[in-house]
């Protein structure tokens, strides 16, 4: 990791269960650690609560991160909890503004890898457009944790011109993917332990807030669907999408946008990218006399260079997500039961 | 590397090809077996059975090694993971397969000290860095994966450790096929054969079967191109009434197989009888430590108790594997058996006939 702000000095090198007390170790930790490095005018007053006015309509979203390991190819933990729930957000149509962040710390941290995750959430909280109004800290003994937990909630103001609702779906509305899929779920498997091999592929994590909110302004009710494709992967969302609908959809496999280092890991691996997880990608169902348009619009967007139009939604087949695959067959895209297990031979 | 590989062996142009020559040599109806499960999944998940001639019927063979493990195999497993200070290791596949009482997974949400891993040689080093553990690697699988598992005896063999041991539930795939065509019922007219068991062992067993019941057999890949021009080759050779062993798969397997390999599995293990789950005993079709490395065996090893407990008897994994029935002819296939609640091994398994068309057969009816 790269430090590029210097942690202030601590006379501690662990966090321990007196840091969570709400003493003077507690104050010291916040005081010098979260409230001087996420200053702002709300979180300076240290208050309970943050009070702040908010225009319009709001959507509210929360979301914990328990990931294992807390680092990983592109990113870490700091940054899938801001980048997750202003994505959520924005998947409800409205841009973040206000975020709480929680942490729930195992005793034994070092407090260097919980500087770099601030850190980390500083930087990713400015890349948003966020700000981390109000929070808490807990210290739990050793063993009753894992290293770190985290839980970001956000309030966001909704887009006037956003309708993003299934019950506006029809068939032949169009399907676009936002961007390469799987890169956030293979890099974390290439550090997980007892399995390790050697790849260049990244966590995907970005802030999508900027290219949707842009998505809505121009083209506002023609954008029927949002949702981003992480656990479960680009086929749980549309599963989802067929049981809420009880349409069908048809994937186009030599449309789906994949990196090839992903999908030679993903081959070696024995998962199917379609499962895999992403952080920075969503799905969005459109009018299909727009989808050409939108797609040209999204590609501008340094988060959505990769777009497709993927599919369509359809009457045949109803419930069903099928692929048509490269080679002219089609296949089922069901949910997957559980993890992805890697297989044997 | 790998890429090219793939996207020459997934050319739509090539397929499309392949296709029209299968159409044009295809006269009769012709039953074809594959006895392997990665060739089962890419079969289904590619679509290809309902790209064919309606004439070919494809039915699929016993070629998923965690479905043809013995419950009985699985009841050991779960109890040598219950052990105090042990680490039971086992590839992830193994894992969702239901035991009499539990299976790998429910043992290791119950606290049971359970890895996942890739290689038995991960286990090995798990036993150097764990003294104060007993260490069990769940040797399963096909000859593909034996040689990696004899490896790590070996290894720990020269390592002098005491504290590692394998759970073996190897099985044999000449014997299978053996079983196969021997049964009274049998339809099948020709054989796909896995590509990556050839790879290790060759060609030299396959010569005997295709003389002794006059049928074809053609060592296949995965790829759907090399999945068709096995077919095609079978099909050729059915047509015409010939039945040699062929090899489609010539980049990865040679007549002589890896010898290498070879002499490592003769080095470690014996081959005995062994039950497979769903069709019963068939002789001389699984491997077992030699008696020399016994301190190896965590049957020898550890005390399990007998658990003899009956298989499911709605599951009909027996009549799928054995090609008689498809997994939609199940009454419970989709309902009352499915991979959240398997009856069976075949619908949990990622190389289950089973799992393949409950996952990926948009039409069941039509594969």
């Amino acid at each position: 990791m790269n430090l590029q702000c210097p942690m202030p000095t601590f006379d501690f090198d662990v966090i321990t269960v007196g840091h969570g007390s709400g003493g003077l170790l507690t104050h010291n930790l916040l005081k010098s650690g979260v409230f001087n490095l996420l200053s702002n005018p709300w979180l300076d007053q240290q208050h309970d609560g943050a009070i702040f006015e908010i225009n319009g309509k709001v959507a509210f979203s929360a979301d914990s991160y328990v990931i294992s390991p807390l680092f990983f190819p592109g990113g870490n933990i700091g940054d899938l909890a801001i980048n997750g729930t202003v994505n959520d957000l924005a998947m409800c149509g409205a841009k973040a503004k206000y975020l709480s962040l929680s942490f729930i710390i195992e005793e034994g941290l070092p407090i260097n890898l919980f500087w770099d995750v601030l850190y980390s959430i500083k930087l990713a909280a400015e890349k948003a457009g966020v700000f981390i109004v109000t929070g808490d800290t807990k210290v739990v003994e050793k063993g009753k944790g894992d290293l770190l937990f985290i839980n970001t909630s956000g309030i966001g103001e909704v887009h006037p011109n956003a309708e993003i609702h299934h019950q506006r779906i029809f068939a032949d509305d169009v399907i676009l993917i936002s961007g390469n899929i799987a890169a956030h779920g293979i890099a974390i498997m290439s550090v997980r332990e007892g399995l390790t091999f050697e790849s260049s592929i990244i966590s995907d994590t970005q802030p999508l807030n900027d290219c949707v909110i842009a998505l809505l302004d121009h083209f506002g009710s023609d954008v029927k669907f949002l949702r981003d494709a992480t656990r479960g992967g680009v086929a749980s969302v549309l599963n989802e999408v067929v049981e809420m609908t009880s349409l069908g959809i048809i994937l186009n496999q030599s449309d789906i946008p994949l990196e090839e280092e992903v999908s030679s890991a993903c081959e070696m691996l024995g998962f199917d990218p379609l499962y895999v997880a992403n952080e920075g990608v969503f799905i969005t169902i459109v009018s299909k006399n727009k989808a050409n348009d939108i797609l040209q619009f999204l590609k501008v967007f340094p988060a959505a260079e990769n777009a497709a139009i993927v599919g369509a939604m359809q009457l045949d087949f109803p419930k069903k997500v099928i692929l048509k695959s490269s080679i002219g067959g089609s296949r089922l895209v069901n949910y997957l039961p559980g993890e992805q297990l890697p297989r044997i031979c | 590397m790998l890429m090219k590989y793939l996207s020459e062996y997934r050319n739509p142009a090539l397929v499309e090809k392949l296709l029209k020559e299968i159409f044009a040599v295809t006269t009769r109806s012709w039953t074809l077996m594959e006895i392997c499960g990665g060739q089962t999944h890419s079969l289904i998940k590619n679509g290809i059975p309902a790209l064919l001639p309606e004439k070919i019927n494809l039915v699929h063979g016993p070629g998923c090694p965690v479905c043809v493990t013995n419950i009985s195999i699985i009841d050991e497993a779960v109890y040598l993971s219950r052990l105090t200070d042990m680490i039971f290791c086992s590839y992830g596949d193994m894992l969702r397969v239901p035991g009499s009482k539990e299976s790998l997974l429910e043992a290791k949400a119950s606290g049971a000290d359970i890895r996942i891993l890739y290689s038995p040689l991960e286990a090995v080093q798990l036993a150097k860095e764990n003294p104060d553990k007993q260490v069990v690697f769940f040797a399963v699988g096909f000859e593909t994966t034996a040689p990696a598992n004899a490896l790590s005896v070996v290894q720990a063999a020269n390592l002098n450790l005491a504290n590692f041991s394998i759970l073996a539930s190897h099985v044999l795939v000449p014997p299978a096929m053996e079983a196969i065509l021997g049964d009274p019922d049998n339809k099948i007219d020709g054989f796909l054969a896995a590509g990556h068991v050839c790879t290790i062992m060759g060609l030299g067993e396959y010569f005997p079967i295709a003389e002794k019941y006059k049928c074809p057999i053609v060592v296949t890949g995965f790829e759907p191109v090399d999945l068709l021009q096995g077919i095609l080759m079978t099909v050729i050779q059915l047509e015409n009434g010939t039945f040699f062993v062929e090899n489609q798969y010539a980049r990865s397997v040679h007549p002589e197989g890896n010898v290498l390999a070879k002499h490592t599995l003769s080095k470690v293990f014996d081959i005995k009888d062994r039950v497979w789950r769903g069709i019963g005993n068939i002789p001389l079709s699984g491997f077992e430590l030699k008696d020399a490395f016994s301190s190896f065996n965590a049957r020898v090893k550890f005390d399990i108790p007998l658990i003899n407990l009956p298989e499911n008897t709605e599951c009909i994994s027996g009549e799928i594997m054995k090609g008689l029935k498809k997994p939609m002819d199940c009454p419970n296939f989709g309902t009352k058996c499915k991979p959240e609640f398997p009856i069976g091994a075949p619908m949990v398994s990622s190389e289950g006939a089973c799992a393949a068309y409950y996952h990926y057969a948009w039409n069941p009816q039509l594969v």
